[in-house]
C-alpha cells in the first residue's frame, strides 16, 4: 500500500522527462538540440540533487565529476585515427584503448563515483562554509588539470570528433536512469538516514546514524550519476574544459534551487523550467519568431534572465517552485483505532 | 638579486607578492565585515570591484583627472553596495547561510552578464593610472610603484578600520553584532544602520581594491575580479571567517603565495598554481576546519 502511494514520487518526474523527450522528437531538427541539452541538464541536476537535496550540504564540486566523466567517455570512444590530431600528448594507454558507446557511459559513471569517493573520504568530514569552499577547491583543481594536462585529453582545445551518440533516445533513457537511481536511493534506508541528518543532525546522530558515512555514500552515488551525465554530454557536444566550469556550476545550481532542492520532483521541474527559459533566450540571440514578432536579444540575456529568476526565487520562495514536495496521491483517512506510526512530513 | 635560489625569487617578485597580498587582505576584510554582521558570504564582491574598474575605465575615456575618476569609482561601488544591501541582503537576512551564499552567487553572475551586455566581451581600458607600473629605485632594487602604494594603502586602510572598530560607537555596534546579533539588537543596536554601515565600509574596501587591481591589470572585462574573489574567499575561509584579523591574514597569505609563486615558478609549473593553492587550502581545512589563525573550537556553522 505504502509502496503504491509512493509511486507518484517516481512516476511524476519520469513522466516529465518522457514528455520532454516526446516533444523533442516531434520538433524540427533545428530545435532538437535544445531538447537534448535540456535532458542532459536534467541528468546533471538529478545527480546534484542526490547529494545536495538529501544531505542539505552545498557542493560546488559536482561539475568536476561531470567533467571527469566527459573526459573518460570522450577519450575512450574517439576513433583511434582521430586521436593524435586532437590530443597530441595523449598517454599511450589511452591512445590504444577504445570502447563502445554504452561501456563508455558505464566507465564515465565509474570514474565519477570513484573520484567522488576519493574526494569525499576527507571532505565529508567538513561541514558548513568549509565544505562549500573545499568543494569549490575540487572544482578549481579538476578544471585546472583538465585544462593543462594534455596526456589525458585535448587540454584547452575543444573535444571534437567524439561520436555523437546522444540522440533524443539516449538522452531520455539517460535522464530516466538518473531519476530512477535517485528514487531508489532516496527510498532506501540510506536515503532516509541521510534525510534525517538533514532535518536534525544532532537527533540523527543520537539515533545512531553516522552522518559522515551517509554523506559519503550519497556523495559517491551522486558523483557516479554526475560522471554518467558527463558521458552523455560529451556524446552530444564537443565540449572544452572551460564549458565544464563555473557557468555550468551556476546554471545547474540555479536549476536545483529554482525547482526546490529538497525533492526529486523539484530537481526535474527546475531543470526543465530553467532550461526552457535558457534555451529560449539562447535561441533568441539568433532571432526567433514569437506570435508574429521577430525577437532578437543580445548575448548574455539568457544568463541575466536566469540570474534574476534565481535571485527572485531565493528571496520570495527559498524552498523553490515545488516547495521541496514530492508528488503524492491524496492521503486517505486511516480507520480509527488502526495502529499506525505518524507519517513523516513529505 | 636572488633571495631563495631554487625558487628564482627576486626582490621585485617579493614586492609584487606583498602588493597582491595587500589587495587581497583588503578584499578579505570587506568580505569578513559583511560576514560578521550578516553571516553572509558575499560571492558578488568581485563584481563590486568589476563595477569600480569600469568606472575608472570610463573616467579615463572621458579624460577626467585621476582623482575625479577615483572618486567616481568610489561613488559607483558604494551605490552598488547600498543597492545590493537593499534589494538582496535585506530580504535574505533571515535565511540560512547556504541560501544567502547561493543568492550572492546568482547576483554575481547577473552582474557579470549585465556588464557583458553593456560593455561587450572585450571590456575597456583603464589606463590612466598605468604610470604607477613604473619602477622606483629603492637602494638598487627596482620595485613597481604600485607595489609600494598597495602595501602602504592596505596597511593604512586596516589601521583606519581598527580605529573605527575600537574607538567609535558604530564600530562597537558592529563588533557586538558580529558576536551575537540577536542580543545586540535586544540591547538597542539599530540593525539596519549597523548592517548598512558594514556594507558601506566593505564597499569602500572594494573600491580601493578596484583602483589597485586596475593598475596591475589595465583591461577591465566582465570577468574582472572574479578569479581574485574566488582566491580571497578561499583565503578568508582558510584564515577563519569568524574574526576580522584571521580573515585578513588568510587573504594576505593567499595573495602573497600566489603572487610569489606566480612570479617565481617556471611557466610549465605556474599554470598548475591554482591546483597547488587549492590543494593547500583543502588540506588546511581538513586539519583546521575553523581556520588556520583562529584559536580552537568555535561554534559549528550549519550550512
Amino acid at each position: 500500500m505504502s509502496a503504491l502511494r509512493r509511486l507518484p514520487e517516481l512516476v511524476g518526474p519520469a513522466a516529465l522527462v518522457v514528455a520532454c523527450a516526446l516533444l523533442g522528437s516531434g520538433v524540427s531538427g533545428s530545435l532538437q538540440p535544445y531538447f537534448l541539452d535540456t535532458l542532459v541538464k536534467v541528468s546533471i541536476v538529478v545527480a546534484l540533487y542526490v547529494f545536495i537535496g538529501n544531505s542539505g550540504v552545498l557542493s560546488f564540486g559536482h561539475i568536476s565529476f561531470v567533467a571527469l566523466g566527459a573526459w573518460t567517455a570522450g577519450v575512450l570512444t574517439m576513433e583511434r585515427s582521430a586521436k593524435p590530431a586532437i590530443m597530441p600528448g595523449l598517454a599511450h594507454f589511452l591512445l590504444v584503448t577504445n570502447v563502445g558507446n554504452v561501456p563508455s557511459l558505464a566507465l564515465a559513471a565509474g570514474v565519477g563515483a570513484v573520484a567522488a569517493l576519493v574526494v569525499g573520504l576527507p571532505l565529508m568530514r567538513l561541514s558548513g562554509l568549509a565544505a562549500g569552499i573545499a568543494t569549490f577547491g575540487v572544482l578549481e583543481i579538476v578544471n585546472n588539470v583538465l585544462t593543462y594536462d594534455q596526456s589525458i585529453g585535448p587540454g584547452e582545445n575543444a573535444f571534437s570528433s567524439v561520436p555523437q551518440t546522444t540522440g533524443i533516445w539516449q538522452a531520455a533513457v539517460g535522464a530516466l536512469i538518473c531519476v530512477a537511481v535517485a528514487f531508489v536511493y532516496q527510498r532506501s534506508r540510506f536515503g532516509r538516514m541521510l534525510r534525517a541528518t538533514r532535518e536534525d543532525p544532532a537527533a540523527a546522530a543520537a539515533a545512531g546514524i553516522s552522518i559522515y558515512r551517509q554523506r559519503l555514500l550519497a556523495f559517491t552515488v551522486s558523483g557516479g550519476l554526475a560522471g554518467f551525465a558527463g558521458g552523455l554530454y560529451i556524446h552530444l557536444l564537443s565540449l572544452q574544459a572551460g564549458s565544464l566550469y563555473l557557468d555550468l556550476t551556476f546554471i545547474t545550481l540555479a536549476m536545483l534551487v529554482v525547482g526546490g532542492s529538497a525533492s526529486l520532483l523539484g530537481a526535474v521541474v527546475g531543470a526543465l523550467a530553467v532550461s526552457g527559459l535558457d534555451s529560449f533566450f539562447s535561441a533568441a540571440t539568433n532571432g526567433v519568431d514569437l506570435l508574429g514578432w521577430h525577437l532578437t536579444v543580445p548575448v548574455g540575456t539568457a544568463e541575466i534572465v536566469v540570474g534574476t529568476l534565481m535571485a527572485l526565487v531565493l528571496v520570495l520562495r527559498p524552498s523553490g517552485l515545488t516547495g521541496g514536495r514530492e508528488l503524492s496521491l491524496p492521503r486517505r483517512r486511516r480507520r480509527a483505532g488502526a495502529p499506525s506510526a505518524p507519517e513523516p512530513a513529505a | 638579486m636572488t633571495v631563495v635560489g631554487f625558487l628564482n625569487l627576486t626582490w621585485p617578485t617579493f614586492a609584487n607578492g606583498l602588493a597582491l597580498g595587500g589587495v587581497y587582505a583588503l578584499m578579505a576584510v570587506g568580505i569578513g565585515l559583511v560576514f560578521g554582521v550578516l553571516r553572509l558570504v558575499n560571492f558578488a564582491y568581485g563584481q563590486l570591484i568589476m563595477a569600480g574598474g569600469f568606472a575608472l575605465a570610463y573616467g579615463a575615456q572621458w579624460g577626467l583627472p585621476n582623482w575625479v575618476s577615483i572618486l567616481f569609482c568610489f561613488g559607483v561601488v558604494l551605490a552598488l553596495s547600498a543597492l545590493l544591501d537593499q534589494l538582496v541582503f535585506r530580504p535574505l537576512r533571515t535565511h540560512s547561510p547556504a541560501v544567502m551564499l547561493v543568492a550572492t552567487f546568482a547576483v554575481a553572475f547577473l552582474l557579470q552578464n549585465v556588464a557583458l551586455l553593456a560593455f561587450g566581451p572585450l571590456g575597456k581600458s583603464a589606463g590612466s593610472l598605468a604610470l604607477l607600473n613604473q619602477p622606483w629605485d629603492i637602494g638598487g632594487v627596482f620595485v613597481k610603484k604600485i607595489a609600494v602604494i598597495s602595501v602602504a594603502t592596505a596597511a593604512g586602510c586596516l589601521a583606519l578600520l581598527q580605529l573605527l572598530l575600537t574607538r567609535t560607537p558604530v564600530g562597537l555596534h558592529m563588533r557586538a553584532a558580529a558576536m551575537d546579533f540577536q542580543t545586540a539588537r535586544l540591547l538597542g543596536m539599530r540593525a539596519n544602520r549597523v548592517i548598512g554601515g558594514a556594507v558601506l565600509v566593505s564597499g569602500v574596501f572594494a573600491a580601493v581594491a578596484a583602483v589597485m587591481l586596475s593598475v596591475q591589470e589595465i583591461t577591465v572585462t566582465w570577468t574582472f575580479g572574479l578569479q581574485d574573489t574566488i582566491y580571497v574567499l578561499a583565503g578568508v575561509v582558510l584564515g577563519g571567517l569568524n574574526r576580522p584579523v584571521p580573515a585578513t591574514l588568510g587573504g594576505f597569505a593567499i595573495g602573497f603565495a600566489s603572487g610569489i609563486l606566480g612570479g617565481a615558478l617556471p611557466s610549465s609549473q605556474s599554470q598548475y598554481l591554482p591546483s597547488f593553492l587549492f590543494a593547500a587550502v583543502i588540506v588546511v581545512l581538513l586539519v583546521r576546519p575553523n581556520g588556520l589563525f583562529t584559536r580552537g573550537g568555535g561554534a559549528v556553522e550549519r550550512v
